[in-house]
């Protein structure tokens, strides 16, 4: 069994104590966890500050709840430790047939960066409701959350997880995501700050018609190590997936991880799965890794691929904006800029999308300077 | 009344194994107010010297001196030979990916003027620059140069040309790949740019086509590197004629 079958499991004997050798730790500094894959247990809690659309329940459910409602089981230690430390789960549930106009938006920050807090979230999807669901990160934490997503039957979710910590917090999350039958899926990750930030996404598919769309942005500063997995299972016939996760690197030891498994079933027929990593590096020793693996079992399918491609500034950009009299520093930012607007537009919430790329210029002045004129 | 000036200009590049010279000794020297034209075939350095002006890193300068009013040009950083009055407009403009036209613009604007234009006339000015040349307004929105036909990335070089409106305009192979419609709103363009009495142009071109509708003051052969003979408007006829034959053969 190969490292894109990961074994979903609650005991924790499942799922040994990392050594750093494994495949799916070879690229975390498991020193700079903290603490966090000891499982001590902590009555510490994020606060959660939501803006609840009407229609939407939120409640806390046990964990015994959680798994009754066929939640998705954590695949790694540290979301077990999640499962079995965290007490009593959040459950958001979005009833059948509900369709909210405005997105439902949960703000969870951390205020101490000595916590060590558990998380345990479950998100409901109806069958037929269509829903945002936003979840911010903001403060500081050394925070473990396990995310389980059920989407009912021809349901339609926008997911989006905005880590937007402060330099010292360290993430590990977790989020699993079963597509329903017909359901359509978007998820949107978006990883900024933190000193360490692991985050896995699981999906798997719960009948033939799911579409999944799985975005990203992350930009990893000097000495911050930002880690992508994502593996989705094509276990149903006629589903789509499509990926595109985009970086940017700047300053000494600034490392991020991408690997994106694929995994074609040979029930899979029909299906149709691209995934897209690029990394933008700005500046001298930062490491960006990036790892597509597709496994196909069967070749009976629509399509398949992916493509990696991690580079420097292209200097033609440079010199045709330059040649514009656009200064050095602010062609490079006008490019980072739009390296990572074509990402952000897809998310469909204005608000979100501008302080997103608020939060890039920030990053960029760091090396390139504050920008000349805003940005239309 | 500037003068732009190439004395004695070397300019090599670097090839696999070790340098290659492509500029020997190119001297020029182009007034405000004048069109001057650069014909040559293919690999005759035309285009080397076009991009060695505007400062591209690719291209190092062995040798000469290049001076804008007796100013330094080449140790200049690109967008500070802009400032100084200078424009390419590149035969591949190059495409930026998110980066829309209409900021593109402005953000060049701003650098050129050091202020910001003012938004409401600003506006204007981008939709009457396109409008002269058959853009379609939609182009503001769209990202720099991707997705454009090589018609529309021509274009698109002449709308900067008119908006910046700078001293000195080189124009590369900008008539290269159009249809003669095209070629006309591009030479309209150019005229007008012109027309204020007091801008000089340097028009690179492989063909003849493009200096019936643009008529320059000055003909530059261009041949292995330098310039192999100069004239008047009278050189580019003989040119359409004769072909560049007796000159290729002379510099072999």
């Amino acid at each position: 069994m190969s490292h894109l079958h990961p074994v979903p499991s609650y005991e924790l004997a499942n799922h040994p104590l990392p050594t750093g050798r494994e495949e799916v730790w070879r690229f975390t500094p498991l020193k700079r966890l903290r603490g966090l894959l000891d499982g001590k247990p902590s009555d510490a809690r994020l606060k959660w500050d939501a803006d609840v659309p009407e229609g939407v329940i939120v409640r806390e459910i046990s964990a015994d709840e959680a798994a009754e409602l066929g939640e998705t089981k954590p695949t790694d230690r540290p979301s077990a430790l999640a499962v079995a430390n965290g007490g009593d789960a959040v459950l958001v549930d979005v009833p059948a047939e509900t369709e909210l106009t405005e997105p439902l938006i949960v703000r969870l920050s951390g205020t101490n960066p000595d916590d060590v807090i558990w998380g345990h979230i479950v998100v409901r999807i109806g069958r037929h409701a269509k829903a945002t669901v936003v979840f911010e990160h903001n403060g500081s934490a050394i925070y473990s959350a396990t995310t389980s997503v059920v989407v009912g039957e021809g349901a339609n979710l926008d997911l989006a997880s905005l880590q937007l910590w402060e330099d010292d917090a360290v993430h590990l999350g977790q989020v699993g995501i079963r597509v329903g039958r017909d359901a359509q899926v978007r998820t949107f990750q978006a990883s900024l700050g933190g000193d360490l930030i692991r985050i896995v996404e699981n999906v798997e598919y719960d009948g033939p018609g799911g579409d999944l769309k799985m975005y990203g942005l992350y930009f990893a500063d000097a000495a911050q190590h930002i880690e992508h997995r994502l593996f989705v299972d094509h276990n149903q016939p006629h589903t789509k997936s499509n990926v595109v996760y985009k970086g940017g690197l700047q300053g000494k030891g600034a490392h991020s991880v991408w690997v994106g498994d694929v995994l074609i079933r040979k029930i899979a027929e029909g299906i149709e799965t691209y995934e897209t990593n690029r990394n933008l590096v700005l500046t001298d020793g930062c490491r960006a890794d990036s790892v597509p693996n597709l496994e196909i079992e069967t070749g009976e399918i629509v399509g398949a691929g992916h493509a990696s491609a991690t580079g420097r500034f292209d200097d033609e950009q440079l010199f045709y904006l330059q040649s514009r009299g656009i200064t050095s520093d602010e062609a490079r930012r006008l490019v980072v800029h739009g390296f990572f607007a074509d990402i952000v537009r897809r998310i469909g919430i204005p608000e979100i999308e501008q302080r997103l790329l608020a939060a890039v210029e920030l990053e960029l002045e760091q090396n390139v300077g504050a920008p000349l004129v805003g940005v239309a | 009344m500037a003068t732009l000036e190439v004395k004695n200009l070397h300019v090599s590049v670097d090839i696999e194994d070790g340098k290659k010279e492509i500029l020997r000794g190119v001297d020029l020297a182009v007034k405000s107010g004048e069109t001057h034209a650069i014909m040559g075939p293919n690999g005759s350095g035309k285009s080397t010297l076009a991009y060695s002006i505007a400062g591209h890193p690719k291209y190092t300068i062995t040798g000469g001196a290049v001076t804008l009013d007796g100013v330094d040009v080449l140790s200049m950083t690109v967008d500070e030979r802009a400032r100084a009055g200078l424009f390419l407009a590149m035969q591949y403009p190059v495409e930026v990916p998110g980066v829309s036209v209409s900021n593109f613009l402005r953000t060049a604007k701003t650098a050129l003027d050091g202020e910001a234009p003012k938004l409401r006339t600003w506006v204007k000015e981008v939709n009457d620059a396109m409008d002269k040349v058959s853009m379609d307004r939609d182009f503001a929105t769209r990202n720099v140069n991707e997705g454009f036909s090589g018609g529309e990335k021509k274009r698109h070089e002449i709308v900067q040309l008119e908006l910046l409106n700078p001293k000195f305009a080189i124009l590369d192979e900008t008539d290269s790949g159009l249809d003669i419609d095209a070629l006309k709103v591009v030479s309209e363009g150019v005229n007008r740019f012109r027309s204020q009495g007091d801008r000089a142009v340097l028009l690179i071109t492989h063909y003849t086509r493009i200096l019936r509708y643009i008529q320059p003051d000055y003909v530059h052969v261009f041949v292995g590197g330098r310039i192999a003979e100069e004239g008047g408007p009278e050189l580019a006829e003989q040119l359409e004629a004769e072909g560049y034959d007796k000159y290729v053969r002379v510099s072999a």
